[in-house]
């Protein structure tokens, strides 16, 4: 019953929130508490099953190469490297642009992803094309430093030209119970970024349950997210299926209740034509159509892109290829 | 009571774990009285690929291992062989060979495997060279291993004629995909197993059985593969495998060769799948009147 009164105060809510203007809808919606919203508990055993038969759609040769070509529009080419370099970075959004010139008719990827200290650098690179700037931000990867800091931190980024901000979330205060906390972090981190959308990392492998995936998605959503994602890449597992079905879901049952749409960047350990297509089969099975381009999905890699390529060109030639003739990333 | 007997599924060899092919096909092959002896994975072209990604995960290591740690793992698989001696004679027999033939063909496996054990830190030396140039330089080439190679093996032969073409690849360094006899193929399972259990890295060799007709050409134009080996004599075999090579320049070797024979085997089949580098290296003159040693 109670749970019959909560879903019908949303639709009721959500009908208020629909006729005021969007930016009102955004950066949160204030009728949200993030000690007392109950995130409904996933099954994981289902979650499971589910993800399993997604993994055996079989996808038509034509249909393939258009949703090759997808993925590769998809991902954000990430280096997130100690050792990352001005040159490194050059490389890396040239190879945004060019994917592979010997084969005419490829789309850029979405984004480049990179430290803020590389955005300056990289916006210059990128430019005249609509490759995006997207950086790391709130002390990447770990999240542990003050709130003044990674407030610098992202306002650094932004100044220096990033289209996009991707966050990390304070675990271990989520973990302790501090659902306030991470809420009012991200919300701050949301007004910093200005017109930068805004990819909130809630690194799943350090949530432990999938439960907590949930809960820890439903308040970043709530809290101005523009976007969920995974990991951070520096922590194992990184995206796998079972968690980023969990929060697509999430992200329906609040389109559902809203209309608003949040985008969802599985990132690390993608690396796998095969497996790419699985998350678009997973996108579209769950969310539709309507997500399929990189305004509302994308993919964090780095090798991911040149397996994709090899793949387009096998399926053109009908010759397994070599990584020895492509760009080295 | 009489017990049913337990047979044993003869499955494919890819990055040292033994999958069923994924195409789910299979064939069977009979006896000379048309018993049938076996059910054999068919494999497909996606089954070479797995094969060849699992060969060149496996390049690498393998290729930078020391010589002398090779030259343990090859001798530590001619142990594993003289562990399944009878094993092989029984097999190599169910396919229809003499029981003194079987003996001979297991035990010229396990000796040429020994062999080969002992080339592994010698061939470089052999194969090497320092070369006169007429300047103040050290000039050398040494040999390195080509890459991931696939063997077509020997039709006629279950064993022999397939470790005969492995070995001297591992030898040197590469890593392999390997087709074994579409007709006599229960050896080369059993053979894997043997690897399996020798120390051998996970997927320097890998094992596919199946039909020639379809598999020779995803071995043979694999761009991720440097070199095809082929056994044998038919001639529209080798004319499509140097076909198929073309593209990225494979190297192509093909022999016809009786690989039971004790002469079968030598340095130049390690020599075959070796790349040659040159290096220039500046020096003072020797000896010279200037020199400074």
């Amino acid at each position: 019953m109670a749970a019959f009164l909560l879903s019908f105060s949303y639709v009721f809510l959500s009908l208020i929130l629909l006729k005021m203007p969007m930016s009102k809808l955004k950066p949160f919606s204030s009728d949200f508490d993030p000690l007392r919203h109950e995130s409904p508990s996933v099954d994981k055993v289902g979650v499971e099953e589910r993800v399993a038969r997604i993994q055996t759609r079989s996808i038509k040769n034509e249909s393939k190469i258009q949703g090759l070509k997808m993925v590769l529009n998809m991902i954000d080419l990430t280096t997130l490297e100690g050792k990352d370099t001005p040159g490194k970075v050059k490389q890396m959004c040239y190879k945004a642009m060019h994917l592979h010139d010997a084969h005419p008719g490829l789309p850029t990827t979405a984004a480049v992803c990179v430290y803020p200290s590389m955005v300056s650098v990289a916006k210059e690179a990128v430019k005249g094309s609509d490759v995006k700037i997207a950086s790391v931000s709130t002390a990447f990867p770990s999240g542990q430093a003050p709130m003044s800091v990674k407030l610098d931190d992202t306002r650094f980024a932004v100044d220096c030209g990033a289209d996009e901000i991707d966050m990390v979330i304070s675990r271990g205060k989520f973990l302790s119970g501090e659902y306030q906390f991470v809420f009012d972090e991200i919300a701050a981190i949301k007004e910093a970024c200005g017109k930068a959308r805004l990819k909130v990392i809630l690194e799943t492998g350090e949530l432990v349950t999938l439960d907590n995936v949930r809960k820890a998605s439903d308040i970043a959503i709530h809290a101005g997210a523009d976007f969920i994602k995974t990991s951070t890449g520096k922590v194992q597992p990184a995206a796998t299926m079972q968690v980023t079905y969990t929060m697509l879901m999430a992200i329906k049952d609040h389109f559902d209740r809203t209309g608003v749409m949040i985008g969802m960047k599985p990132a690390g350990g993608i690396s796998t034509a095969k497996a790419a297509l699985h998350y678009l089969v997973m996108v579209k099975e769950t969310l539709g159509d309507a997500w399929l381009s990189n305004e509302w999905f994308r993919f964090g890699a780095s090798s991911l892109a040149n397996d994709v390529l090899m793949q387009i060109i096998k399926m053109e030639t009908g010759v397994y290829q070599s990584s020895d003739y492509f760009s080295i990333d | 009571m009489s017990r049913l007997e337990v047979l044993k599924t003869y499955k494919i060899y890819i990055g040292g774990q033994f999958p069923r092919t994924e195409s789910g096909r299979y064939y069977q092959i009979q006896d000379g009285k048309g018993k049938v002896i076996g059910n054999i994975c068919l494999s497909s072209k996606k089954d070479v690929r797995n094969a060849v990604s699992a060969a060149r995960k496996a390049f690498g290591g393998w290729a930078e291992r020391s010589a002398f740690n090779r030259s343990q793992i090859l001798y530590r698989i001619a142990e594993m062989l003289e562990g399944r001696r009878d094993q092989f004679i029984n097999e190599l027999m169910i396919q229809g060979a003499s029981k003194v033939n079987a003996e001979k063909e297991i035990d010229l496996a396990i000796d040429r495997t020994v062999y080969y054990a002992g080339w592994c830190d010698k061939y470089q030396q052999l194969l090497s060279s320092v070369n006169p140039v007429s300047s103040a330089h050290f000039n050398f080439s040494v040999v390195e291993p080509t890459g991931v190679v696939s063997i077509i093996a020997d039709e006629n032969s279950s064993l022999i004629g397939m470790v005969s073409l492995i070995l001297p690849a591992i030898a040197g360094g590469n890593t392999c995909v390997v087709l074994a006899s579409e007709t006599l193929p229960l050896c080369s399972i059993t053979f894997a197993e043997v690897l399996n259990t020798s120390d051998l890295p996970a997927g320097v060799v890998n094992i596919v059985t199946g039909k020639k007709a379809e598999l020779i050409e995803p071995m043979g134009n694999h761009m991720d593969v440097n070199a095809t080996v082929y056994s044998g004599s038919n001639a529209d075999e080798i004319k499509k495998i140097k076909e198929l090579a073309v593209q990225n320049v494979k190297r192509v070797k093909t022999y016809n060769k009786k690989w039971i024979s004790d002469e079968s085997q030598d340095l130049y089949l390690i020599a075959d799948l070796q790349e040659v580098k040159t290096t220039w290296h500046p020096i003072e003159n020797i000896g010279g009147a200037t020199s400074s040693y």
